[in-house]
């Protein structure tokens, strides 16, 4: 499917069957960057309605998972922090649940909008899109309640606070990289509901959020660097407490796996929308 | 390639592979099937064109090409100016979200600017006269509603080419109406339209020209006239002996899938007063609809229902054999519905055979066609009362001229009646 020719006032679309790779559609996003702004506007609105305790389950979840972390890993588990634990914990447990809401909802996001698709053309990735746009809210709230844990236990940020966007900005596009790829895998193979929920748990437990990287034992080490949220989340924790160090190949690792996600998942994705309207 | 035309289609065709995804071990047992094949035709600007065809005959396929929902398999499309695409109402209707929001909700998917939507949103909801529960969720709404909402955001588009996809089957017959008004509008205001109906009278009221397609392939491209009457002489293939075999009835697909078909309609039959199946009437005799049918699975609440309509699919009256309160065991049936005195004007007129028990079981929308000849009444009438001042007579008298001098109400007894029969 390819739009182009543009004469004086009308444009001409030719439509025939796709060949080899086509684009991302970026035009075609753009001029439907209002719906994406709906969309994304859609999710935030729909998210608590009816719920008794509304936007506050942004904030409990990470609050109650810090909690079990500070009794079991902290006190049973007796893993010591350079920084008070439940601050320690919670701070990246906000940053987790951004990145894993968003892998979680962008992978349902296609098969959860199918009667829109079947029904009507427009950018199918907005859909994929409006999942990580609307988490920065939650995130915020999130957020928040770190602030206020800083407070309490007499934080001041650093000055590589500034960086913190940066980080999120990179949980959000390694969240988008996933959500393209599992999202369009989804529409064919319903296996990835089942299996995204629980390799993001495993996942959490592989990755820096609960215990420092300092006590990661020796023979865990490689596995432990090549974890692409590892960089992530070592990397926010210091910009935003000033705790523990950014190795360069943590983050390079991290980056350079957002990167590929992101262009591999745009490819695939631009590839096998085509058949979404027919397969979902 | 003249910059008139708004659409130019060539060899468009689309295949499709039958059979669950997934594990499929043995991919060459995979089924193909065309949906649409070679389908080469042209839509001049500012023209509305009627799509006709049983289900299944690739007409939902083609809006979806040429609406980019699905990309063609072969075959190249070109279309000129913007395309707004309407295959079904409501689409991305949220229920959680109010009315207000869904309005803005669904314009943006349909490819409005907020801007638009905005400026034309009072009329928007004025249209669909929900102004009071603008602010409710969708959810609480009721269905007529909630579709009059979907429909009116999309009434309100403003695309250069407007796909329409069977939506008017939704919503009440005054709504219905209103919004068969609202696309003439769009379709005299110089927009190209594309228009798939089974509703042949509302093709023939919007369209000036229409493409059959039968099995994936156009079968006729003209004009509306021409093209409908060819089509619907194709859906009746009557037998000679006035007996109709109903087992492979081709209007049962344009019903959808839905039916449980426990009962199924094997055949049907129109009997003169000898019980002698005639495809005929004169306009006194009796109507008398001979149905049999095959009951394959036990079946309570049977109901049966005669419905008479004109060859265009306009309900004209419907005769309800009642609810069996008692079980019907599988085997075969047969029964007659009788209309002792024929109500229908001379013409052409379509029986529909429905069989519900709780959902529906078998429905048979023309299961046959027959003719109304006119006989010492018409004759007469019809210099007088044409076609299009209705297809049904009903007896009425009419008393004799007097002055209108006495109080309203009196007439009764004092008047001289004079038996007559009017239309």
């Amino acid at each position: 499917m390819s739009a182009a020719a543009t004469t004086e006032k009308q444009q001409t679309l030719v439509i025939r069957p796709p060949s080899g790779f086509s684009g991302i559609g970026l035009g075609d996003l753009w001029r439907f960057r209002e719906l994406l702004l709906f969309l994304t506007w859609r999710d935030i609105k729909v998210r608590y309605k009816q719920t008794l305790l509304g936007a506050a389950w942004a904030v409990l979840q990470p609050f109650l998972t810090m909690i079990v972390f500070t009794v079991v890993i902290n006190h049973i588990g007796r893993v010591h922090t350079p920084i008070p634990y439940p601050l320690f914990a919670l701070s990246t447990l906000a940053l987790w649940y951004y990145f894993s809401n968003g892998v979680n909802l962008t992978s349902a996001s296609l098969v959860g909008s199918a009667p829109l698709i079947t029904k009507v053309y427009f950018p199918r990735v907005s859909v994929v899109l409006s999942p990580i746009l609307a988490g920065l809210v939650d995130f915020c709230l999130a957020f928040l309640l770190v602030a206020g844990a800083m407070a309490y236990y007499g934080f001041g940020p650093p000055l590589q606070a500034l960086l913190v966007p940066l980080f999120v900005v990179l949980a959000g596009f390694m969240a988008l990289g996933l959500g393209l790829v599992l999202s369009a895998l989804n529409v064919s193979y319903r296996d990835i509901r089942y299996a995204v929920p629980f390799v993001l748990q495993l996942w959490l437990w592989a990755t820096p959020v609960a215990y420092p990287g300092s006590a990661v034992p020796a023979r865990f080490q490689l596995l432990y660097k090549l974890n692409p949220m590892t960089g992530v989340v070592e990397g926010y924790r210091w910009a935003l407490l000033g705790s523990g160090h950014v190795h360069a190949l943590n983050l390079g690792v991290s980056i350079g796996t957002a990167l590929v996600l992101l262009v591999g998942g745009a490819l695939y994705f631009a590839r096998a929308e085509r058949a979404f309207a027919d397969v979902i | 390639m003249s910059s008139d035309l708004a659409i130019e289609a060539q060899g468009l065709g689309k295949r499709y592979v039958l059979g669950e995804r997934g594990r499929t071990p043995l991919r060459r047992n995979r089924e193909e099937i065309w949906a649409l094949r070679d389908a080469t035709f042209e839509v001049e600007r500012g023209r509305a064109v009627g799509v006709v065809g049983h289900n299944g005959a690739g007409k939902t396929t083609l809006l979806k090409i040429l609406s980019r929902i699905t990309v063609p398999t072969t075959g190249e499309a070109r279309i000129r100016g913007s395309v707004g695409s309407l295959l079904e109402v409501g689409t991305g209707f949220h229920p959680e979200l109010s009315g207000r929001d869904n309005v803005y909700l669904n314009g943006a998917m349909l490819g409005m600017r907020r801007r638009e939507i905005k400026a034309k949103f009072d009329e928007i909801v004025a249209f669909a006269e929900v102004e009071r529960f603008i602010d409710t969720p969708v959810k609480r709404y009721s269905s007529g509603m909630y579709v009059r909402l979907a429909f009116a955001v999309a009434a309100h588009l403003e695309p250069d080419i407007l796909i329409v996809d069977e939506v008017l089957a939704v919503g009440d017959a005054s709504f219905q109406r209103k919004c068969l008004g609202k696309m003439g509008e769009v379709s005299s205001e110089g927009r190209t339209v594309l228009f798939v109906s089974h509703n042949m009278a509302a093709i023939r009221s919007l369209t000036s020209k229409a493409l059959w397609l039968d099995h994936g392939r156009i079968a006729a491209d003209g004009t509306t006239a021409d093209v409908v009457s060819e089509y619907l002489a194709s859906t009746i293939d009557q037998e000679v002996s006035g007996v109709v075999d109903l087992s492979e009835n081709a209007s049962r697909q344009t019903v959808g899938k839905f039916t449980a078909q426990r009962v199924r309609f094997t055949s049907v039959s129109l009997l003169d007063a000898d019980d002698r199946p005639v495809l005929a009437f004169g306009e006194e005799t009796p109507l008398r609809v001979d149905m049999r049918f095959d009951v394959r699975t036990p079946v309570r609440f049977l109901e049966l229902y005669v419905r008479v309509k004109t060859i265009d699919g306009q309900r004209l009256f419907t005769s309800f054999g009642g609810q069996l309160e008692s079980t019907v065991e599988p085997g075969r049936y047969r029964t007659l519905c009788e209309i002792p005195e024929n109500p229908l004007r001379p013409g052409r007129y379509a029986i529909e055979l429905v069989a519900r028990a709780a959902d529906p079981e078998d429905i048979v929308p023309t299961a046959l066609t027959f003719a109304v000849e006119a006989g010492h009444l018409e004759e007469e009438n019809l210099r007088y009362v044409t076609r299009a001042d209705g297809v049904i007579r009903v007896p009425s008298s009419w008393s004799a001229l007097e002055p209108d001098d006495a109080p309203t109400g009196t007439l009764g007894d004092a008047a001289r009646r004079v038996p007559a029969r009017g239309s």
